[in-house]
């Protein structure tokens, strides 16, 4: 694998390598700025990596800052584009576990970050896809909200998933395999 | 298949007029101001109008055209959309498909109706509104494969709205001059050609417009 990401003239980190049996969970951890965002989309393939490859089994699924939701429909109708496309027949009990049933009516651009946050997860779990890429997932989440983030990921990876998450944050995983990008910067 | 049908559904809901993030009615009130704007500023000469109007019309069409292209593409570039579909498998070219669709039915029909007053305020013919009317038909599809091409490509510039609007101008100068050309022929080759010019520039720019979404990630 020997992963190395150049931004610019800039590179990032590399003779990174690594890899993820099903079940397992990945923290990768890092200062700002040191490519934790980077390596997240070098995964899901959205940028190339500078050198080396990533190989990977299953469907991905992101959130990362970007939410991708149309800000001026009701959030219900924001997520039910995804919903068609990943072919979720289920939707409700996603939005019941991150607690969005009472904001399905309101617009995308009136949620605040957090409410923002739990509406991307709940995209993330609808998609029903066996490896997750979280890029700061925690962020803008009440303490409540940071709890139930982390009980579905054990949740997910109990049940055989694969999760990546990038996180300044300290969050609990269960039996995580962590990089430290900084030991691999350039 | 179905998947097709879903992203041209959101497309359509976006860019329709009374859509949520298209530039609505705009490119049609601009179209109709210019063809009223004419006559006022070459004077009431009904058979100076009538041999020039049919170009202004075609030169309004195409400047209409330009409005709508801010609003394209960057928006869902900005918000990562093209990086979710990306991630279930719809490559940025069937995405750009969709919206190249969705994108004339947003403008292009609205323009067509709207050149029947415009022709009566020019003062044309029958004969030259409908060789107008034919030209546009055969012309607008290529109008918003170039827009949108350009549109993709400017998406991630600061300011990219005013520059795409200069960019569209040259790139869609051979349906302009074809197009308007066949007004001067009796024979519809004009039309003919334009037509094909078109085809071409729809086969085109889904794929253009894809590359520029992908560079745009690696910026």
């Amino acid at each position: 694998m020997d992963l190395a990401c150049r931004r610019g003239e800039r590179l990032l980190f590399r003779g990174l390598s690594f890899s993820c049996e099903p079940g397992a969970a990945l923290q990768v951890a890092g200062a700002n700025g040191i490519g934790k965002s980077s390596l997240i989309r070098i995964l899901a393939g959205l940028l190339r990596p500078f050198a080396g490859q990533v190989e990977s089994e299953g469907a991905m699924g992101l959130v990362d800052e970007r939410l991708a939701l149309d800000a001026n429909l009701p959030l219900g109708q924001a997520l039910g584009f995804w919903e068609s496309l990943d072919g979720c027949r289920d939707a409700g009990r996603a939005f019941e576990v991150l607690q969005l049933d009472p904001l399905l009516d309101v617009p995308v651009r009136y949620l605040s970050t957090g409410q923002k946050k739990r509406a991307a997860l709940a995209r993330l779990l609808n998609r029903n896809c066996p490896i997750w890429l979280l890029d700061e997932p925690l962020n803008g989440l009440d303490t409540q909200a940071m709890k139930s983030v982390e009980a579905l990921v054990a949740l997910h990876c109990g049940r055989g998933g694969i999760a990546v998450v990038a996180s300044h944050q300290p969050m609990a995983l269960p039996d995580p395999q962590k990089i430290d990008l900084a030991r691999f910067s350039a | 298949m179905s998947g097709f049908a879903t992203l041209l559904r959101r497309d359509l809901g976006l860019l329709l007029p009374g859509g949520r993030g298209g530039a609505g009615v705009l490119p049609l009130l601009f179209f109709l101001a210019v063809a009223m704007l004419y006559p006022f500023a070459v004077g009431p000469d009904a058979q100076l109008l009538g041999r020039t109007g049919g170009g202004v019309i075609w030169v309004a069409a195409l400047l209409a055209a330009i409005l709508p292209l801010e609003k394209l593409v960057s928006g869902d570039l900005e918000a990562g959309v093209f990086d979710q579909l990306a991630l279930r498998g719809v490559s940025e070219e069937w995405a750009m498909a969709s919206r190249l669709i969705a994108h004339w039915l947003a403008f292009a029909p609205l323009l067509l109706v709207a050149t029947l007053p415009a022709a009566a305020l020019l003062g044309l013919s029958g004969e030259t509104t409908r060789t107008v009317l034919l030209g546009l038909l055969a012309g607008t599809p290529g109008l918003a494969a170039v827009g949108l091409a350009v549109a993709a490509l400017t998406a991630s510039l600061r300011g990219g709205a005013a520059l795409a609007g200069l960019m569209v101008i040259p790139l869609a100068v051979p349906i302009l001059i074809f197009g308007a050309g066949s007004l001067a022929r009796p024979d519809p080759s004009g039309i003919l050609l334009t037509a094909a010019i078109s085809l071409g520039l729809c086969a085109l720019a889904p794929i253009a417009a894809g590359a520029a979404i992908r560079a745009a990630r690696e910026s």
